[in-house]
């Protein structure tokens, strides 16, 4: 499974979006796709139950979370340690 | 550059559904609560007492506290680098009433904004919770970049 289906799963159980995920592009803005400041929150823990690691306070801010690619990008900088 | 914060009120709303907030709860337990709510938070939405994985709390308490801290974000307007949900904490009162407390970079950001003294106020029915937050702004130069 690759870092994006593992991200595209986590939005289809925790997202709480009122679109499909397989319709998002990867520059879609999730909030604006539905997604609440909550939700967020819940995304938040899953990728960190996906990907163990834990996110740090400076990547905790709406921009982290608001499209794949956002999150893509915060999942790989948590990667490279 | 410099940018002048005009004075007047601002106004935060916010809505939490209570099922959502429980299923958060059953699903990543004590780790969601702990990172959301402050200690004293815990202490009010706690509804037998008991500590750890086998607590159980309020839900709708612990929404409306949700709804609180993102009403407060809305006051708070962060540009960038949004506080901890730890940062802002709804006190309460013993009269029963609440006040909000900011701790690290909510209360930098409060400064920043001339945000004086926030109200709030909470609400619940059967399915929602809602809060709402009403802040001050004294007029202020902020510097940009």
């Amino acid at each position: 499974m690759t870092v994006d289906d593992m991200i595209r799963g986590v939005l289809t159980d925790h997202g709480r979006l009122a679109v499909p995920v397989e319709s998002l592009a990867d520059d879609t803005d999730l909030f604006g796709a539905g997604m609440t400041s909550h939700a967020s929150v819940n995304v938040m823990l899953a990728l960190e139950d996906a990907f163990d690691f834990e996110f740090p306070e400076k990547l905790l801010k709406k921009s982290t979370f608001e499209s794949i690619d956002a999150i893509r990008g915060a999942v790989t900088e948590m990667a490279a340690g | 550059m410099n940018s002048v914060v005009p004075r007047g009120l601002r106004v935060g709303l916010d809505l939490v559904e209570i099922a959502e907030v429980a299923d958060s709860v059953a699903h990543f337990g004590d780790r969601y609560v702990r990172r959301i709510y402050t200690d004293h938070e815990i202490d009010c939405c706690r509804r037998d007492g008991r500590e750890g994985s086998g607590a159980t709390y309020a839900m709708e308490s612990l929404a409306a506290r949700f709804a609180a801290k993102e009403a407060v974000l809305k006051v708070l307007r962060p540009v960038e680098w949004q506080p901890a949900w730890r940062n802002i904490e709804l006190h309460r009162m013993t009269g029963g009433w609440c006040e909000i407390r900011l701790s690290g970079r909510a209360e930098e950001l409060a400064a920043e904004e001339g945000l004086g003294g926030l109200s709030v106020s909470l609400s619940h029915e059967a399915t929602l919770a809602a809060a709402v937050v009403v802040g001050w702004c004294s007029p202020r130069t902020r510097r940009n970049g």
